[in-house]
């Protein structure tokens, strides 16, 4: 997504990154990022939570105006209602980065990338 | 607390798994910056996502790597109602959260009220995704000049791109 962005800011769209792996974002670098230290699958809010998900959405549109530099990150002023035990159990053996469904998944897409490389049609 | 270091634990995980180069997370030491050109409640915007998301009324409902997708970008009319969509993604922490509620990582109905209430002036006709790649020189050479190109299409002014 860092990477879209980027493209984006160099032909002249402005844009917003709303995320919750802030390192990751900084590491690649973009002009914008709206912070959300939350699990990763809720970049824009809790879930059902439509109050808390448009003062974010909104927060997003505040940077695109008030920023003047690129690398400008805002954290999002919420915290995790259930508090920040998930921060302490991912990466762990009961939840480990990829579970095993998705280890085969990316194991398939690294096969399926290397052969339509091969075949030049990506 | 502070905030998940991603990369050096991902790096911790690939070292403890056997692979013999962890993965390169993209970098970069400069980093573009367009200005705002004009006032938002003059602007369109543009939502784009690597959330996998999906339309339930599509004909072909297979996940992106049963199709073959490696990257790729996809479009779908930005009035298809939030009940229409749903996330093939497995990519989050299932423990914590969960997608059901697609306005949590793809704020459809969310960017509608803001727009109804003028804080934008238009939603563009189309709202884009764009597939996994596994590969950055996939998304660098392809699929971001495609984006760019869906967005110059429907004169967009801004875009607000969210992962999953």
């Amino acid at each position: 997504m860092s990477l879209v962005s980027r493209h984006l800011e160099e032909n002249g769209i402005p844009t917003v990154v709303i995320g919750n792996a802030r390192d990751i974002v900084e590491h690649c670098g973009v002009a914008r990022l709206m912070f959300v230290d939350y699990p990763l699958g809720s970049p824009c809010g809790e879930p059902n939570n439509p109050d808390q998900q448009r003062a974010i959405v909104s927060g997003a549109l505040n940077l695109l105006e008030s920023a003047t530099a690129p690398r400008s990150t805002v954290r999002a002023p919420f915290d995790w209602a259930e508090g920040e035990t998930w921060k302490d159990k991912i990466f762990t053996k009961d939840q480990p980065w990829k579970d095993a469904d998705e280890e085969k998944e990316w194991l398939a897409k690294k096969k399926l990338y290397r052969k339509l490389k091969k075949e030049g049609t990506v | 607390m502070s905030h998940v270091k991603y990369i050096d634990k991902t790096r911790a995980y690939y070292l403890s798994q056997g692979y013999e180069k962890p993965y390169r997370w993209a970098h970069h030491d400069d980093v573009p910056f367009s200005p705002l050109r004009k006032p938002l409640t003059q602007s369109r915007l543009a939502l784009v996502s690597t959330s996998e998301i999906a339309v339930r009324a599509w004909d072909d409902q297979r996940t992106p790597l049963e199709k073959g997708e490696i990257g790729n970008v996809y479009s779908f009319p930005s009035d298809t109602p939030a009940s229409e969509l749903y996330s093939h993604s497995r990519s989050f922490d299932k423990h914590a959260t969960t997608l059901e509620d697609v306005n949590a990582f793809f704020p459809i109905t969310r960017l509608h009220e803001l727009q109804a209430e003028g804080r934008i002036a238009s939603l563009a006709p189309s709202l884009h995704g764009v597939y996994n790649a596994y590969s950055q020189r996939k998304t660098i050479e392809s699929d971001a000049p495609e984006v760019l190109r869906r967005l110059r299409d429907e004169e967009v002014d801004v875009a607000i791109l969210t992962p999953v």
